[in-house]
């Protein structure tokens, strides 16, 4: 192996049933790299990492890591980090009912002469580590009392505490907002210097272009290339991923602009609260509008809607939903009213991964149907095929669980549940968190066609130039509540920033 | 050998083989002990009504495979399991031998209240029981385990308490009926087969069933997708009870007695054991209720078997957990991956003779 090379897979090849998932793939890191591995969704950027980590075994190819003579294999995750790979994935997997400071040392904690946990040693050494990462939080409390974000850098915590020559951030970004991210490149920074492989997946390409020093493309479960950052300008990326000429992002922009003020009101909320989540706020929705709700990460964007839609009863104000006054307990009562909620948590609130495709698109419909009135078996049939189609679900068949499928395509699943209610007002919470450019695109482009048949949508993002594409109309969020509204010529990238920082403010 | 395969990977083969595998058992032993091979399955007609061993089978097994329908639901929905039938089971057999002997009293030959009511009031505590436990699941959040463990003690006290501490018996024909003949045929037998069939029928023209797992699997994104969760779960719940308050009805009647302190005996175990034999998950989600079925089924063949093999009933049950250990060892996920590598290796060793 070459001197400073790190880690080498080559030629790797694995099926999952019904898909070759891998196709001799590979990648090559070197010591002190920080390596970005793209590829749009199903692409096999996640399988290819658990066939490094031991989680799946692949059938053909070598895995070459420094300090090992010939190709290793690891049989699971602690096999994996005992030789010094450490990972932090796409979803936390955390234990939500352990401490900070038990779920970083979990199966490595430091013990008492009496061989049991050293609780003491344990949570001073948790604090330490949290430090040093800018984070002053109390480590000794649960883990499910932290935000997903917070969660996410405990995670990373624990990937850089073992001792690890290489380490493989599965899109640690996606659930964090900037400042977190500025953070976590520092951290990045400093393993580097300090000779670490570093594997980064992202869909962001900003991310990538502002850390990484190399880029490895995966399409279809093949390697495309190994490129340095120099040698692929973006474009070339993502023409890299896709296989195509990339269909330009700006050419979606909703028509109309602003909605006119004589459109019908579809959503009047006056007051609506949820105690210690967000506090009381008024928004109107009108007919054919796309409203955006921004803000930092925690300021009340997701509350807001899910306060709406009942997921959280809202306790005070009133709400009209097309003119007429609604009170709404459960989300079922917001559904018979026409709405639906594609919640950000897409592992804990979106999908029921034990079953099909096929049930997880039929069950908002039926769950609005009642259990009497079971959708027949061949309309249910007809409804999945349809969505898979429409969506280009890349599924192995509508009765795969969904669980098996790829972030993005689940996704796609939720969405299809949705769409298949025929709502006349959608809010879409970080509907495109995790998806490859090329689905995003597909989403942004729904999203607009939707307002153009006359349906309203929330849509919730952070990425703000996707806001920007989409949106008629955005409602700026801070600390759990609604400071503003931007419209018109407010709607830039300069101007939002502007809103959600405060200061000199345009309320 | 692809059929073959296709035939293991189905999801109701262990449960079947595991049945097949009882019965086997049964041959050989009938073969060695010199009787006819398939005395097992004999079923001749005595005293106008059927007899032989499978025919006893399905008769004692009418209550656990009731017991089964509901805790394939409980355990599907909830991802625990209800410990409390047995016990309601007696408290149902106790409030219906109480409403029809009349308080206090313990042995009638004449109802002191129409049957009808007996009955109903019995199954109507069995489904309030139910209630109560899914209450307690559902709305307040408590470990299925401990909810239902409070009924598990206090149910059978109060059936107790209800006969007086005394065992009531009610020796009228048209009650002793439902756990005995209809012409020749053993009446829980058909009790049996209508609770399943009416369960069968709800799940296939309802949407119920994908209510339950949905709910089972992830109770959050259900509820966000407009299901009830709570509802639902409570719903499993009363179900549970009714399926106890039936099997209750039926125990009762086979002795004509309540016997609160023996109706439903350990039977709760029984009932969860059949959910697992049947290849379900007692982590919840996806439910195969026809494995159940068939569990309890097998549960109560290999009781038969052992006391046919001259096992006495003292030993019985530690032949029992030999046997069940074995069946559950089999279906366990490890054996199941290391019999798949094994026949993917043969396969590829194949492949390089050829």
């Amino acid at each position: 192996m070459e001197n400073d090379v790190v880690l080498k897979m080559q030629g790797i090849c694995m099926t999952f049933p019904g898909v070759k998932a891998l196709d001799h793939a590979g990648l090559t890191l070197k010591k002190g790299e920080i390596r970005a591995l793209m590829g749009e969704n199903g692409a096999g950027k996640s399988t290819i990492i658990k066939c490094l980590t031991g989680v799946n075994k692949f059938e053909a190819g070598e895995i070459y890591l420094d300090g090992f003579e010939g190709p290793i294999t690891n049989r699971d995750t602690m096999d994996a980090q005992s030789k010094g790979i450490s990972t932090v994935y796409q979803e936390v997997n955390l234990c939500p009912n352990l401490s900070v400071a038990e779920n970083i040392y979990i199966g490595r904690a430091p013990l008492t002469k009496f061989r049991t946990v050293d609780r003491k040693q344990m949570n001073a050494r948790a604090k330490k580590l949290m430090e040093e990462l800018d984070l002053n939080i109390d480590v000794t409390a649960n883990l499910e009392n932290y935000s997903l974000a917070l969660q996410q850098m405990i995670a990373i915590a624990r990937a850089i505490d073992m001792d690890c020559k290489v380490l493989i951030l599965d899109e640690p970004t996606s659930s964090l907002d900037d400042r977190e991210v500025e953070k976590l490149f520092q951290v990045m920074l400093n393993l580097k210097k300090k000779g670490v492989g570093i594997i980064f997946v992202t869909h962001f390409l900003e991310q990538v272009y502002a850390v990484c020093d190399g880029i490895t493309v995966l399409r279809n479960g093949q390697l495309v290339g190994e490129y340095t950052v120099e040698e692929l300008p973006r474009v070339q990326l993502v023409a890299a991923m896709m296989g195509k000429d990339f269909d330009d992002l700006a050419s979606i922009k909703p028509e109309g602009g602003e909605i006119g003020k004589d459109a019908p009101l579809v959503i009047d909320a006056k007051g609506l609260s949820h105690a210690g989540t967000i506090k009381p706020f008024d928004l109107e929705i009108r007919e054919g509008e796309v409203v955006g709700l921004t803000g930092l990460l925690g300021s009340g964007r997701s509350e807001l809607a899910r306060a709406i839609y009942g997921a959280d009863r809202s306790q005070t104000g009133t709400l009209k939903v097309k003119g007429k006054e609604a009170h709404i307990k459960e989300p079922i009562d917001a559904m018979n009213l026409g709405m639906g909620l594609l919640p950000d948590d897409r592992k804990a609130e979106g999908i029921i991964g034990d079953l099909s495709v096929r049930e997880n698109i039929i069950l908002a419909m039926q769950a609005k149907l009642g259990a009497l009135h079971k959708i027949p078996m061949a309309k249910q049939i007809e409804l999945a095929d349809q969505f898979i189609e429409m969506l280009q679900i890349k599924t192995a068949s509508r009765e795969t669980m969904i669980r098996q499928l790829s972030g993005g395509n689940q996704q796609k699943v939720i969405l299809a549940r949705w769409l298949a209610t025929n709502p006349d007002f959608l809010i879409l919470d970080e509907p495109t968190r995790g998806i490859d450019i090329g689905t995003k695109t597909e989403i942004q482009k729904l999203v607009v066609k939707l307002a153009g048949e006359g349906k309203s949508v929330i849509f919730i993002s952070s990425e703000i130039e996707e806001m920007l594409r989409t949106c008629n109309r955005m409602a700026v969020l801070r600390d759990g509540a609604k400071v503003g509204e931007i419209s018109g010529d407010e709607m830039t990238q300069e101007g939002v920033m502007h809103a959600i920082a405060g200061g000199d403010s345009n309320e | 050998m692809s059929n073959l395969k296709k035939l293991t990977k189905m999801r109701l083969f262990l449960p079947v083989f595991s049945m097949i595998l009882v019965m086997a058992i049964n041959v050989v032993y009938d073969i060695a002990s010199g009787n006819a091979p398939f005395n097992f399955f004999t079923i001749s007609l005595n005293n106008g009504v059927l007899y032989g061993r499978l025919i006893d089978v399905l008769n004692r097994g009418s209550e656990v495979a009731i017991l089964a329908v509901g805790m394939t639901l409980v355990v599907s929905a909830s991802a625990g399991t209800d410990i409390s039938v047995g016990s309601v089971m007696s408290l149902t057999g106790g409030m219906c031998c109480m409403l029809l002997a009349g308080y206090g009293v313990t042995n009638v030959s004449e109802y002191a209240m129409p049957l009808w009511a007996g009955i109903g009031a019995g199954v109507l505590i069995a489904c309030v029981c139910g209630l109560f436990n899914g209450f307690l699941v559902a709305y307040m959040n408590i470990q299925p385990m401990v909810a239902t463990l409070i009924l598990w003690s206090a149910g059978r006290a109060v059936g107790l308490l209800l006969c007086n501490s005394q065992i009531v018996y009610v020796r009228v024909a048209s009650f002793q009926k439902i756990g005995a003949y209809v012409g020749a045929i053993p009446t829980p037998i058909l009790i049996a087969a209508a609770v399943v069939a009416i369960a069968a029928l709800v799940l296939r023209f309802t949407a119920l069933g994908t209510y339950i797992q949905s709910v089972g699997i992830n109770k959050k994104a259900s509820r966000i997708a407009g299901l009830s969760s709570a509802k639902i779960i409570l719903l499993c719940y009363v179900i549970c009870g009714l399926c106890a308050g039936i099997a209750g009805i039926v125990a009762t009647s086979r002795i004509y007695s309540a016997d609160t302190n023996n109706i439903g005996l350990n039977m709760e175990l029984d009932a969860i054991l059949s959910v697992a034999l049947g290849g379900n998950s007692l982590g919840g989600g996806k439910f195969n209720l026809a494995g159940s079925i068939i569990g309890a089924y097998t549960i109560q063949a290999i009781t038969t078997t052992l006391y046919a093999l001259g096992v006495s009933s003292a030993q019985a049950p530690v032949f029992k957990a030999i046997v069940v250990i074995l069946i559950v060892v089999i279906q366990a996920e490890p054996v199941k991956e290391y019999f798949k590598k094994r026949s993917a290796k043969k396969a590829v060793e194949g492949g390089v003779q050829a």
